[in-house]
């Protein structure tokens, strides 16, 4: 007999091809489906686009290079504006790099301590306490900043004022501490039971295992964890807004009131005159910061995907 | 190697004579094999031609020639992993659900080549139902477990409704454990009972083949003796596949048995033969236990 | 011998613990930091309770501020949170379900499927802020809905369509395969089967993701700072169209903008513990949801 013909399931086959009236009903909601789907997709594009199409007057206008040039955010100068966001980004990444010294190695303790050292009953009353601290409004978080750790923090330090780039830092921390220690804690779950075994069996006690072996395994893991802790740091708005004093100086140090990108959208938005040079250039600043915490929500979401599929 | 039957035109089963219901006989079985019924010729209702299957790069079926008689039990056996599950999935087109699948030549149910991309999946399984190795019942009442396959297919009434959860409960043999607690949920019923529910569930859609994954493997002793009594009396109105691991059960529900290993199809042929004079060593040492 | 010695060494066999130092010192470290997060989130709460609660009353309750908002209550910005939070569940929660139906249901197992997840994670790490941006652009310019409920409530939906669409095929995936096949194999097209018996297990628990984007939603200020909050308004909004007041821009206000802000402060930390109290039962029921849905599943 000869071979009658090859068919059908080539491709994956979840959609079932056929010629019956029904099909057609079924390929209608499938397409429907598929167009949510998309949704994602067509959102992220549409921020992109309306942000970059809202910039460009103001890039016509100010000229990219001048965004970057060594000077201030002075938009509102009367005589020469000036539209310089480098103090804006050097505020942005004082206040993310600092939340990070800050809730990097304690995120990655807790989640250690989590995944590794708690016992089941111990995990389950520990972890929603993680995630209460997720569900804290950013704002009121600002509020505590501003109201409870500012002063303290003036007081140990001696200052006049304890609204400044550390206390953003730490509130910012916070905010991103939930994020780090439960992805940071699944990398750490993600690691084979063999490599424990392996190494409990060598005569290695359960930390030398930990320090050794496991946390090794695990650090892209980590470092991705880190990374989207970083961006959600980055894109922080409400806390920053209230705790940092948005300051448009250039900081010196974490004892200086810093302006973040967001926060500098923030307060800027509300009162500037639309279609504005000023307003595109919020807008740009917008974009700006879109595209930083893109890249680095997409580099750690790499990061992540390559350590999963490791093991 | 193949069953030889000149009878490749279809005589429909009347529809009366399939939902009539069946008595208890449980002689059926040993009548099997007395030459009157031997004689019956019988029509073929699948008909695989050179027909191979694909996991990706890996075959798991090869060149599998064979022919199904219409209601009769056929049953697959073969060590785990020889492809007898594979290729009872694909007379009905589950392994569609698996990416990365590809077939090549045929497999004619009722005179027409299920692979070719005209057919109707669906409609493909309405006449080909498929029992499950676990019990699986839907998280329903029992009423709408039985039910479910003909609402889904248009039927509204209650009252016909009603007459086919009743009808398919008393075939399957379940309606008088079950009659008065219609409403509670299929998943408080024991192992066994929930088989027997599922097999009503596919009773209830009308199919003319019955396929059954192991359909005893989850059950106690008492449970499978129920099942296997149920499908000796369905063989006289539908045509059963069913795979199996224990050679036992084979010997004592099937009237035609095939033996697969490593893919390919090595052995098909009356299971009073096989068992008796089983025609290539592979199937001797096979039944006898020597390997598998 | 020398095995027996070894053995003996060992914690297992010898029944009392081998104390090590180091691992007792790193456990000790482990356990403080969990310690610190633990008291970091105490104090929190209990600051703001302990100097909110107290200024809970039913007036502050049902009360528009006076006054210049220095008295009276907060009952519109309670009023607009709630309208803003329904609006923005109403528009993401289909969104929502259908697109975790699309990823986990039907795509196939490709390069589409795996653009739209780095989507879908991406877009979840999107600064609420330049969503902010993006609403004023379409909601509130391009499709002319003014600084309203509506440009709010939309802008809102966006923010918390990951969630609901992470939380939604979280409960998919927790169908079991059997249903599918059984329903399939008795002759059910894929919409058949995903309607009568996908859907309905999977309710429950899509449920815990509709919630936990609400308590997303209610809590977030960035995003309706320009798109429809209202810095003070006498009156409850009473079209989609209309300004409103929210708890949380409410309290950005009470804390930052107004003229007498220590004066005010009572009201801030009421508005918090509030906005606070609000999140947290928000939090709960789904936390509680998803605990009973996961029982049942695991019965099941």
């Amino acid at each position: 007999m000869a071979l009658a013909g090859v068919c059908g399931a080539r491709r994956a086959c979840k959609d079932e091809r056929g010629s019956a009236m029904h099909n057609f009903k079924e390929n209608m909601i499938k397409r429907f489906f598929m167009l949510n789907g998309l949704l994602s997709i067509v959102i992220l594009l549409g921020i992109f686009y309306l942000l970059l199409s809202r910039s460009l007057p103001a890039l016509q206008e100010v000229g990219l290079k001048n965004f970057f040039a060594p000077g201030y955010w002075k938009p509102t100068a009367f005589a020469t504006p000036q539209y310089s966001m480098l103090n804006l980004i050097r505020g942005t990444f004082m206040v993310g790099a600092g939340s990070l010294l800050f809730a990097v190695p304690l995120g990655v303790a807790c989640a250690t301590y989590l995944a590794e050292v708690a016992g089941s009953r111990e995990r389950e009353v520990l972890k929603p306490i993680i995630e209460i601290l997720a569900g804290i409004p950013s704002v009121v978080l600002g509020f505590f900043g501003l109201v409870v750790l500012s002063p303290i923090i003036a007081q140990i330090f001696g200052l006049n004022s304890g609204i400044n780039a550390l206390n953003g830092s730490i509130l910012v921390g916070i905010m991103a501490l939930p994020t780090i220690v439960s992805l940071a804690e699944d990398a750490i779950s993600a690691v084979p039971q063999s490599y424990r075994h392996a190494s409990l069996a060598l005569g290695a006690t359960r930390w030398q295992t930990i320090l050794r072996v496991i946390l090794p395994a695990a650090l892209s893991g980590i470092i991705a964890a880190s990374m989207l802790g970083m961006g959600r740091a980055v894109g922080e708005t409400m806390t920053v807004l209230m705790a940092t004093g948005n300051a448009l100086a250039k900081p010196g140090s974490f004892f200086d009131s810093v302006r973040t990108l967001s926060a500098n959208i923030a307060i800027e938005m509300g009162e500037v005159p639309m279609g504005s040079i000023h307003y595109h250039s919020l807008f740009f600043v917008g974009l700006v910061l879109f595209i930083i915490t893109f890249v680095i929500n997409l580099l750690a979401d790499i990061i992540f995907q390559r350590y999963r599929e490791e093991f | 190697m193949t069953i030889i039957n000149s009878h490749l035109e279809q005589k429909p089963v009347p529809e009366e004579e399939k939902v009539k219901l069946i008595s208890i006989d449980t002689a059926k079985g040993k009548q099997k094999d007395d030459l009157s019924a031997k004689n019956k010729t019988k029509e073929v209702k699948v008909k695989v031609n050179n027909f191979s299957f694909y996991y990706g790069d890996k075959q798991a079926l090869q060149n599998i020639n064979m022919e199904i008689t219409t209601n009769e039990v056929t049953a697959l056996i073969g060590p785990s992993g020889c492809g007898k599950t594979t290729f009872l999935r694909t007379i009905n087109r589950m392994n569609d659900l698996i990416p990365g699948t590809r077939v090549e030549g045929e497999v004619i149910v009722s005179g027409q080549n299920i692979y070719q991309p005209a057919v109707d999946v669906v409609e493909l399984r309405r006449k080909v139902g498929l029992v499950f190795q676990q019990p699986n019942p839907f998280p329903k009442s029992i009423y709408e477990n039985v039910a479910y396959g003909p609402k889904i297919h248009g039927k509204r009434k209650k009252e016909v409704l009603d007459e086919i959860v009743e009808e398919s409960l008393k075939q399957a043999a379940l309606w008088d454990e079950v009659k008065d607690r219609l409403k509670e949920s299929g998943l408080s019923l024991s192992g066994g009972q929930q088989q027997r529910l599922c097999i009503a569930r596919v009773l209830a859609v009308k199919p003319e083949i019955i396929l059954m994954d192991e359909p005893t493997s989850a059950l106690d002793p008492v449970a499978t003796q129920r099942i296997e009594d149920l499908i000796r009396e369905l063989s006289a109105d539908y045509t059963i596949i069913i795979v199996t691991h224990n050679m036992q059960q084979a010997a004592r529900i099937s009237d035609f048995t095939a033996f697969f290993l490593l893919g390919e199809l090595v052995e098909c042929g009356r299971t009073a033969q096989i068992f008796t004079r089983p025609g290539d060593t592979r199937t001797e040492e096979y039944i006898t236990g020597r390997f598998g | 011998m020398r095995v027996t010695e070894i053995l003996k060494q060992g914690k297992i066999i010898s029944g009392k613990r081998r104390r090590d130092w180091r691992q007792e010192v790193a456990f000790f470290c482990l356990r403080i930091s969990m310690l610190l997060v633990f008291l970091i989130l105490l104090m929190i709460l209990f600051d703001i309770t302990q100097k909110g609660f107290g200024v809970i009353s039913w007036s502050f309750l049902t009360e528009a501020p006076r006054s210049g908002m220095k008295e009276g209550g907060i009952y519109p910005a309670i009023v607009g949170t709630f309208y803003v939070t329904l609006i923005a569940t109403f528009f993401a929660v289909p969104l929502g379900i259908m697109a975790a139906i699309y990823l986990n249901e039907y795509a196939l197992q490709g390069r589409l499927n795996r653009l739209i997840r780095i989507s879908l994670r991406n877009m979840a790490g999107v600064p609420s802020i330049v969503f902010g941006l993006f609403g004023v652009a379409l909601f509130v310019q391009l499709m002319g809905f003014k600084p309203s409920l509506l440009a709010a409530g939309l802008t809102l939906g966006l923010l918390t369509l990951p969630v609901t669409v992470t939380a939604a095929e979280e409960a998919l995936k927790a169908v079991p395969k059997s249903y599918r096949e059984g329903g399939l194999a008795l002759g059910a097209t894929q919409w058949q089967m995903i309607k009568t018996l996908v859907l309905p297990s999977a309710i429950p628990g899509m449920l815990t993701g509709v919630i936990l984007g609400l308590s997303r939603a209610a809590g977030e200020t960035a995003p309706i700072l320009f798109t429809g909050a209202a810095f003070f308004l006498p009156y409850l909004p009473n079209s989609p169209f209309s300004q409103f007041m929210a708890l949380p821009y409410h309290l950005f206000i009470l804390a930052t903008q107004h003229h007498d802000i220590s004066g005010v402060r009572p009201l801030a930390y009421g508005t918090a513990f509030v906005l606070l109290v609000l999140v947290f039962l928000l939090n709960l029921s789904a936390v509680l949801l998803r605990y009973r849905y996961r029982k049942k599943i695991k019965q099941a």
